[in-house]
């Protein structure tokens, strides 16, 4: 969640409240093992934790999605909730309610994560349940059922603002490249789906050499390691991985979307960033946080404190190989010129002048304290 | 669990602070709450309270607007303020070793706002924003009038106002409703996380004891009423809500109500998400859940989907709801225990969770509720508890609301 900006979406498995957890007082010690057949555990353990989490993330994503498979990834992703080769759909939720803990999972455009975070006590059955609905049965009446419910997160995201203004930022960006393509999908791309493509696109994708285990908490690691190996020793898994389609950048162009009874006008604007892989990712992160974290950045006092708007922000979005700045606003339709000159200003004092030192203690600061 | 250790003491003038010592955490979080909500606002100036609480943020003491700003961040602050019925509230977690600063920073905000009247309308501004902007969020929109429905005009206000009592705000508003309002008696400070009871009570008597006193008011009552009222929009969902009477926190009959909501809506076993989104696709959200105040409580359930399937979504949620009194199963009761047993557990690594747990208790019960208690009486539920609760508080007197392009054919339940 942090490395996202506070307005970007990802796309949940189901609504959930979130909760913040901070880490009892205690050395956390680092551990790692890759399996034969590829799959990677990650663990970060604190034996005084109350709880213990684990999560498969999986390195597949909207843009892994080939032409007629829009959507797919997110779709295959609720899928993995509606029953395996021993268990229901019903089973799978209830068993998942019976640890007591928090279940959810995601997609966006580089991965899809299945998460449950529980008591200690319940560690082997949460990995038994997580383990088995990473090879779900992809039944097709139940398809037929969750295609219904794709169809109603697409609605209930077309009704919220900025109405889909990000999606379609994204696709103006990456001009017809895959990760400028919907997560959710379309209604049309979701209306064509079928459990045949699904079927292609999880053997394609959910390959163990693709996939981390990730557990922290009060876990014990080594047991951990025993029972996912013997879980997962039958997942079949290719010699060579797919090959990165590193997008290109194009020149600029807008869009404006009419949306009726809209109160406010929603803008925006993509520019490139540093990578998941570039060092600068560090500065241009303290960047945003100086020029549009909510609450006192320099987008805040010239755009939010005198009323000019009721968002201002900024913030970066990295991939593998490419990353994206993005900057909010929402305003009253009369006023977004006038708001985009103050924001223009902005970039432009802090292109010449560059922060103050009392600007980066403080980010340094505020971005430490998560 | 460890042996909960839980303080109090309420100063002579009123003001009570509570602590919660949780001394495995590195962090600490206080959360303060005022007697400053919407309901104390006049008719002609709803908005008010958030105007004010707005405000008192713009410099306090020897800090300006941005030193404010600067000072929290710098104490590695994560904050909060929002607005209620009742309250005023601030939250605050942070490093244990910044509380007795933040505590220092608060007391400014509280005690000595500048209130500068040349930053009114700019914080006008700023309020019109926000409430143009929740016009734009549909299911906020929703939930704001069926919370009116239920709870009446005074306790079922919209904590943003609206455009009119926003524009007639002054600077005598403010500073009037400030004086009146953020006072001690009425006000609760909690703090949990690791700190010394002792240094926190000192201090706080050192910042806050010379808090001036206001006379208190008297208690009124809800006057919502059962109804059904569509907003018509161009949206593709239509969005529904349905609210009826329950019982509030602080009822002997609260836990057996609250746990016949958990069976309809707490995971993803629950009887609504099961029947209405797993089994039909008929929506993608749907929840139910139970609001609480001094005066009374309600549950409101809310689903969005699209037109077509609109109605029967409201069909099988009423269904679902009033199917409570006809069963429950020992593994929904059993299901929905060890939930709350695991969420007690895990609350204990959040110092946030517990402050504000703790002084939401203070204000409802008049005391802490401990997690032992809390767990010996959800472990002594049984089916018949809920069953029996809904057969005598059946869903009736039902407040119904649509956003959406048409209106449903809701049946009205006396």
């Amino acid at each position: 969640m942090l490395s996202r900006g506070p307005w970007q979406v990802r796309h949940f498995r189901c609504e959930s409240f979130s909760h913040s957890i901070l880490i009892r007082l205690m050395t956390l010690e680092f551990k790692t093992h890759t399996l034969a057949n590829g799959l990677q555990i990650v663990a970060e353990i604190n034996p005084a934790g109350y709880t213990a989490a684990f999560g498969f993330f999986v390195r597949t994503g909207a843009r892994d999605e080939r032409p007629g498979e829009l959507g797919l990834s997110h779709f295959l992703e609720h899928m993995a909730f509606k029953g395996t080769a021993t268990r229901t759909a019903a089973d799978v939720n209830r068993e998942l309610d019976e640890l007591g803990g928090q279940a959810n999972a995601y997609t966006s455009e580089e991965q899809t994560v299945y998460y449950t975070t529980v008591l200690p006590k319940y560690q082997d059955r949460a990995i038994d349940v997580l383990c088995d609905i990473m090879r779900p049965a992809l039944r097709d009446e139940d398809f037929q059922t969750e295609r219904q419910v794709i169809l109603e997160e697409i609605a209930k995201y077309d009704d919220q603002p900025p109405f889909g203004a990000f999606e379609t930022s994204m696709e103006l960006y990456f001009n017809g490249h895959p990760l400028g393509g919907r997560v959710l999908g379309t209604p049309e791309s979701i209306a064509a789906m079928t459990s045949d493509a699904m079927r292609a696109y999880f053997n394609r994708r959910y390959d163990p050499k693709n996939m981390v285990l990730s557990i922290a908490g009060c876990v014990d690691f080594e047991a951990v390691v025993r029972q996912v190996e013997s879980l997962t020793s039958g997942w079949p898994t290719a010699t060579e991985s797919e090959p990165l389609n590193t997008p290109r950048t194009f020149g600029e162009q807008g869009v404006e979307l009419p949306v009726p009874d809209a109160s406010q006008t929603y803008l925006i604007r993509i520019g490139s960033a540093p990578s998941n892989n570039d060092n600068d990712r560090y500065a241009m992160r303290m960047l945003v946080s100086i020029m549009g974290e909510e609450g006192g950045s320099r987008l805040f006092w010239d755009l939010i404190d005198t009323g000019r708007a009721d968002v201002a922000t900024m913030w970066t979005q990295e991939y593998q190989d490419t990353g994206l700045l993005f900057t909010y606003l929402s305003c009253a339709p009369e006023d977004v010129e006038m708001n985009l000159t103050l924001i223009d200003q902005a970039i432009g004092l802090f292109v010449q002048e560059g922060p103050t030192d009392d600007e980066i203690e403080q980010a340094k600061n505020r971005i430490c304290r998560g | 669990m460890p042996q909960e250790l839980i303080y109090q003491h309420t100063f002579d003038n009123g003001l009570v602070l509570l602590g919660e010592p949780m001394p495995w955490l590195r962090s600490a979080a206080m959360a303060f709450m005022l007697p400053a909500g919407c309901r104390y606002e006049p008719a002609n100036r709803l908005g008010l309270a958030g105007f004010a609480n707005e405000m008192v943020q713009r410099g306090a003491g020897n800090y300006s607007s941005r030193d404010l700003v600067a000072v929290q961040d710098n104490l590695g602050i994560d904050r909060s303020s929002s607005i209620s019925t009742s309250h005023a509230s601030f939250g605050a977690a942070m490093p244990a070793e910044s509380l007795l600063d933040a505590l220092s920073v608060y007391a400014e905000i509280v005690l000595h706002p500048h209130l500068p009247s040349d930053q009114i309308d700019d914080a006008r501004q700023l309020c019109l924003q926000e409430l143009h902007a929740n016009e734009d969020d549909l299911p906020q929109t929703l939930m704001n009038r069926l919370k009116q429905m239920h709870y009446g005009e005074l306790l079922g206000r919209n904590s943003l106002g609206d455009e009119a009592g926003l524009l007639a705000i002054d600077s005598n508003d403010v500073r009037s409703f400030f004086q009146q309002r953020y006072r001690p008696g009425g006000s609760i400070l909690a703090v949990a996380g690791n700190f010394d009871w002792r240094r926190v009570k000192d201090h706080v008597e050192t910042l806050l004891s010379d808090w001036r006193p206001v006379e208190a008011e008297d208690e009124v009552q809800t006057s919502g009423d059962k109804g059904y009222q569509h907003i018509e929009h161009p949206s593709q969902q239509t969005h529904l809500g349905i609210a009826f009477p329950a019982v509030r926190y602080g009822d002997e009959d609260y836990y057996p109500m609250r746990a016949a909501v958990g069976v309809l809506s707490d995971g993803m076993s629950s009887r609504l998400f099961t029947r209405v989104r797993e089994e039909r696709g008929l929506c993608y959200t749907i929840s139910a859940g139970c609001h609480s105040m001094r005066e009374g409580g309600g549950v409101f359930c809310y689903a969005g989907t699209t037109v077509e399937r609109a109605q029967e979504t409201f069909d099988v949620t009423l269904r679902e709801l009033q199917a409570i009194a006809d069963g429950v199963g020992d593994d929904e009761l059993d299901r929905l225990k060890v939930r709350i047993q695991s969420s007690l557990i895990m609350e204990q690594e959040s110092s946030a969770s517990r402050a504000s747990a703790i002084v939401s208790d203070w204000y409802l019960l008049g005391r802490i509720q401990s997690r032992d208690e809390l767990q010996q009486k959800i472990d002594a539920l049984t089916t018949s508890d809920l069953i029996d609760y809904w057969k005598r508080c059946p869903p009736r007197d039902l407040r119904v609301v649509t956003v959406g392009p048409e209106a449903l054919d809701v049946p009205m339940i006396a």
